[in-house]
Parts: structure tokens; sequence; C-alpha cells
């Protein structure tokens, strides 16, 4: 089997995969990473997304072959020092979440719009920015009102 | 999904040589369509041949045109301030492609060589009567999309830019698919230079068409008032679950109309 090596929240990994294994399969199965979640598997809920040099990707529509090399960042990397990140600690506080399935890719999607829109979100553009990420519990309500929180706070 | 043997050429001329050598193999771009469809079995390559290790390029803005390297991903395109300012149309276009993440990923390459009946892209090529530049050869837009998901290209030819003209204004307007947010019906419309008008659709059919009724109204007096009373027949266009071959017909006059008040 082919070798591939990135790194993985500051750590460099290696592992020898398939050509056919995903970004996602390769985090979860070989990592032990289960914090990102494979809800759709077909690119659209946004579940599995996370941060490949920088950018906001779903994982489940990623071969792990070709982030050979990557800076990859997960859920499990954005808390510091046994502290939750800024839009960790704003989902817990304004209950952006019900069953928290979809959250660790709410998080990351919306740690990437900051990075791309800046700490002053309004509701519209959280929502539309939000478009890739499904969540069937809370109604969007609570998590905008995290975004735009946790946004401010970082 | 079935395994096939992955390669990641750092040249051109070595994707080439790796498809040709390939039993049945297939070229990666963006992956945002074919590994969705490798899942489901539709297609199932003896080899991969991932283009993404390829000279990205990016954006360049020419005096008369824009060429956008293949390899460029959807989000990038949308954010280029010389291509936003020379064609607009093609700026809102990428941008509204998918969702942030899709856009991260896909790339034009990918789009265009795939041809979607209801991707975005082929549209603003169509339109602008862009060029497809590949390993081998410059097509012609009008020449390069031949049907539903089929194109002018050989299987072992890789696209490597698309240039686009810069028109006199261009706009694209879409009604995307609520779930797919594909375009159930998005037309681009572009005033060339010396005045002629194309306008492009895309999603309503089994490939992307122009409207020459709408060009030669559009050309006498480019404003969305000229295009009222004008309707496009539903005869041959896509009917299901999501709308019928009436809706879309419908959908075309009004997608037309705000792409024409929209252009820039």
């Amino acid at each position: 089997m082919p070798a591939i090596s990135m790194t993985v929240n500051g750590q460099k990994v290696c592992g020898e995969v398939e050509g056919r294994t995903l970004l996602v399969e390769f985090l979860r199965d070989k990592l032990g990473l289960t914090g990102t979640h494979v809800g759709c598997d077909t690119s659209q809920c946004g579940a599995c997304v996370v941060h490949v040099d920088g950018k906001a990707v779903k994982s489940c529509t990623a071969l792990a072959m070709a982030c050979e090399g990557a800076q990859v960042t997960t859920i499990e990397g954005l808390a510091k020092n046994g502290k939750l990140h800024q839009m960790q600690e704003a989902f817990r506080e304004h209950h952006g979440l019900q069953c928290g399935f979809c959250t660790p890719g709410m998080i990351m999607a919306a740690v990437d719009i900051v990075k791309r829109k800046g700490k002053k979100l309004d509701d519209e553009t959280i929502r539309h920015e939000l478009e890739g990420n499904i969540c069937r519990c809370t109604g969007y309500h609570n998590i905008v009102a995290a975004v735009k929180a946790g946004a401010e706070a970082m | 999904m079935e395994n096939f043997a992955y390669h990641r050429p750092a040249k051109v001329a070595d994707a080439v040589k790796a498809m040709k050598k390939a039993k049945d193999g297939k070229f990666l771009s963006g992956g945002h369509t074919l590994i969705p469809a490798l899942k489901q079995g539709l297609a199932n390559p003896t080899d991969l041949i991932d283009l993404s290790g390829l000279n990205k390029g990016g954006v360049k803005v020419g005096a008369k045109s824009v060429t956008v390297s293949a390899g460029t991903a959807h989000a990038d395109v949308a954010a280029d301030k010389g291509l936003k300012k020379a064609i607009p149309g093609v700026a809102i276009l990428a941008g509204g492609i998918g969702d942030p993440h899709v856009r991260h990923r896909g790339t034009i390459g990918g789009s265009v060589a795939n041809n979607d009946p209801a991707a975005d892209y082929p549209s603003a090529c169509l339109a602008l009567g862009a060029t497809i530049h590949t390993s081998e050869r410059k097509i012609p837009a009008e020449k390069f999309f031949t049907g539903m998901f089929s194109t002018a290209l050989k299987s072992s030819e890789v696209i490597t830019a698309v240039e686009f003209p810069i028109p006199k204004k261009s706009g694209y307007a879409k009604f995307p698919n609520p779930a797919s947010l594909y375009a159930m019906v998005g037309v681009f419309v572009a005033q060339m230079g010396d005045g002629s008008v194309r306008v492009a659709v895309t999603g309503a059919g089994p490939g992307v068409f122009r409207v020459p009724e709408m060009e030669a109204a559009l050309a006498k007096n480019f404003s969305a008032k000229s295009l009222e009373g004008l309707s496009v027949k539903s005869k041959g266009l896509n009917s299901d679950m999501h709308a019928s071959a009436e809706y879309r017909a419908h959908l075309i006059g009004v997608m037309a109309r705000r792409a024409v008040t929209a252009a820039k």
C-alpha cells in the first residue's frame, strides 16, 4: 500500500493507505481522530469539514493521497492547553447544538468564515456562508448566534 | 468505492503519459463530481490521475482576455480582483457554485471537462465564446460542449486553461436547486465590444445552449425590457421531480432578465 505523510493538528503523521482512502477515513480510522464526522458522505452536509492548508474542505470528498504534505486541522486541533477555542466556547455558551453531530463541521466552517470575512458578521452573511453545513436539530437560530459571538471573541 | 492506482504527476506531459498507460484511467481535479461518482460505482477506473499536483497558475488578466488556469479553485476565481473588474459575470458565477467548502476544492478545469448539464461554468464559456486550452490544442467553446456529460476532449487530453474574452458587460443569474445548489436554470449574458450579445443557458436542457431570439433582442437594446414577451419552448428541456420542462422554460426568461439587469 502507498505511504503518505501530512501534518495533522501540528503533528507529523504518516501511514499506509489505499488509493481510494478518503481523508476522513484516514483521520478517523488510522489516526483515531473521530471528532470529524461523516454525515451524508455525498459532500452536502458538512459534518466532515476540516481545514486543509488553511481552507475549509469536506474531508469525505478528498482523497487522503491528495493531501500528501498538507497541513490539516481537525476539531481536535482547535482547543489549546485544555482551553476551548473561542468558537467552541461560543457554541457552548449559546447552546449552538442539540445532538452535536454537525457541530465539529459547523465550528470548523465558522472559523473559516471568520478567516475570510472578519470578526464582524451579520446574520445574513453567517446564514449564507453556512450553506454547506446542515443541522437537523436546532433550526440554526442558536448556531448563528454562536458564530456571531465566537467571531467577535476571536 | 473500488480501489484504483493513484497517480499525482507534476507535469502535464506526465499526466498524459500516465493516462495513455492506464487500462481505464480517469483524470481527477477537485473531485467534487468524480469522487461521489466513484462512491456510487458510476465510475470504476483502474487508475486515477490526480491533476492537483500540476502548476496551478491562477488567473491572468490580459488586455483582451482573462486566462484562468485549469486547476484554479472556484473560490480563487471569485476572489480575483482583476477578473472581478474585467468579467464580473464570471466572478459572480464562481462565487455561487455549491457552498464555500466546495468552492475551495472544485476547479474550473474539472467543471468544464465534466460538462454536467447543471454546472455553471459551461454557460459562461459559451456566452463569452471562451477558448479551452488543452495539452494538445485550443478548442472554441462552441465545439467543446458536445452534449450531456460529453465534450470534444480525447481520453488522454488535459485541459490546461480557460481563456475568456473580456466583454463590455456580463451578468449571470441562476435559480439553484435548494438541496444540491446546482443550477435548475442558470443564464449567462454577455455583451461583447462589437455590440453583439450572447445568451447561454445551463441546467434547463441536456447541455448548455444559446437562445438566438434573446440575443437578437438584446443586440438591439441591451435591457431586461427587451426580453419581455420572449419565451423559450419547453420541448426538449429537462423535467424531473424538482421542476417540469414548462417551469424551466419560464425560469429561463426570469433568469435572463435578472442576468441582464445585473450585467456590468
